[in-house]
């Protein structure tokens, strides 16, 4: 048994020595990009490069979030553990992501449209996204048995999915009755520009995918030791 | 037993209980009532500011209220662990659930219709030419609020600290039915005392989703 235990550690601990550089390797070619490779926006300027890391956290949170709520259905359907677990950790991956996209935003509307937030459509839905999700970690965190904690946190997810197309639609309709500062949308993207802001994007799903992969092995080891600690209970050592 | 002599059951339980100590009513009442003088205290508003921003002081002030008041749908339930003996019965699990948002429905509905003179009087608007259509956007607005608050009740009831986790998990979820409904609101008081087609439509919607999806996933809530 410990001989087994010990090797899977090891193969593990392999993969993920392997997904942490290569995770780093090309998060940092995707930097270089950014700032090199890609051509300086005409009229934004400098600044504008913060998008190749702003648009593909907001993807990469969606990708975050769809993984959330697959494994919020999944576990309802077959109440097998890992389903919860994966969710936990592609959430704790959306709240991060969305806030990497929240923070940067304001960074690069501050010079560009003279305020830090705007209330534009876009900016306040994401918020209130972000909020739903921390809302739900919050959950976790307040239910102390893991069946329970793992049933009533996937309903609360498949809420949240639900409510995220009508945050979109009624913030989008409400704001589009407003006065809101105008988006320069010329149409145009410099083909540069799009292969940089994919490629960052790449890098940004390989870090999702490591992290959650580690996330998921930690809150395995978690219940693995919780049984146990009940087993010893139970046997009264 | 059908779905709908069940739900009547439940809901002529959840009323007797709350006609017999009318606590959860009265003080919901005056806290809206509060919440709404001391809006008016912080903004000292004219009366087209009145028109423009007491909608969504109104429904604010009924959100805060509903994520006092759905509280205790079922935490009364926990003190002689009687959803136990509702579980035991011979009723859906989702029976329970519509029976305690029918009777949630009613109880913020019945806040509603008290506050609104009220309300009119506090911030100058004369409501009497759109009643109908302020009746209806208030009901379905409340419908959404009714259903996801009952749903979120009964999960934060199973956690700790319920009472901060209820409008924390509550708030963000039905952001859309406050923009709607403040908006359909507005668009009734304002001159033209028109109402937004869209938001109608839009709150109709919410309702549909979410009573759908309590009816899929209610019987999650109830397992012990």
């Amino acid at each position: 048994m410990r001989h087994h235990l010990g090797s899977a550690t090891k193969s593990t601990m392999a993969g993920t020595v392997f997904y942490a550089v290569f995770a780093y390797a090309f998060l940092g070619l995707a930097a270089y990009a950014a700032l090199f490779v890609a051509p300086t926006e005409l009229t934004m300027g400098v600044i504008q490069r913060i998008f190749y890391f702003h648009v593909p956290s907001f993807w990469t949170a969606f990708i975050a979030i769809a993984t959330t709520t697959f494994g919020s259905i999944a576990y309802l359907a077959t109440r097998a553990m890992k389903w919860d677990w994966i969710s936990v950790s592609a959430a704790e991956l959306a709240t991060a992501f969305l806030t990497i996209g929240l923070v940067t935003g304001p960074i690069w509307a501050k010079p560009v449209w003279g305020v830090w937030w705007a209330w534009d459509a876009r900016t306040t839905s994401t918020f209130v996204l972000w909020a739903i999700y921390v809302s739900y970690l919050l959950l976790r965190t307040l239910v102390d048995e893991p069946e329970r904690r793992a049933l009533l946190s996937a309903v609360v997810a498949i809420f949240a999915c639900l409510d995220v197309p009508l945050v979109y639609f009624s913030i989008w309709w409400f704001r589009t009755q407003h006065p809101q500062p105008v988006i320069g949308d010329s149409g145009y993207l410099d083909p540069r520009m799009l292969k940089v802001l994919l490629f960052c994007w790449g890098a940004l799903v390989v870090v999702f995918l490591a992290v959650v992969r580690q996330r998921y092995r930690l809150e395995k080891l978690r219940a693995e030791v919780d049984a146990l600690r009940m087993e010893a209970e139970r046997r009264g050592l | 037993m059908s779905l709908t002599r069940s739900t009547s059951v439940i809901l002529s339980k959840e009323l007797r209980v709350e006609l017999r100590s009318r606590e959860l009513l009265s003080t919901t009442l005056v806290f809206v009532l509060l919440v709404l003088v001391l809006f008016s205290f912080t903004f000292d508003p004219t009366s087209a500011e009145a028109r423009r921003f007491g909608p969504g002081l109104l429904w604010l002030g009924l959100l805060f209220a509903s994520s006092l008041m759905l509280q205790p749908s079922f935490v009364r339930e926990q003190a002689n662990d009687t959803l136990s003996a509702l579980r035991m019965t011979p009723i859906k699990p989702f029976a329970i659930l519509l029976g305690k948002i029918a009777s949630n429905l009613l109880f913020l509905f019945f806040v509603e219709l008290t506050l609104l003179p009220i309300f009119a009087a506090l911030y100058n608007l004369s409501i009497l030419p759109v009643l109908g259509r302020l009746l209806l956007v208030l009901f379905l607005g409340t419908v959404g609020l009714a259903t996801t608050g009952t749903v979120f009740s009964a999960i934060t009831a199973q956690a700790r600290l319920r009472e901060l986790l209820l409008p924390l998990l509550l708030f963000p979820i039905v952001a859309p039915v406050l923009i709607a409904s403040s908006e359909a609101t507005v668009g009734l008081l304002s001159p033209a005392a028109a109402l937004d087609r869209v938001w109608l439509v839009f709150l109709i919607a919410f309702d549909v989703v979410f009573l759908t999806a309590a009816w899929l996933f209610g019987e999650y809530l109830f397992e012990e």
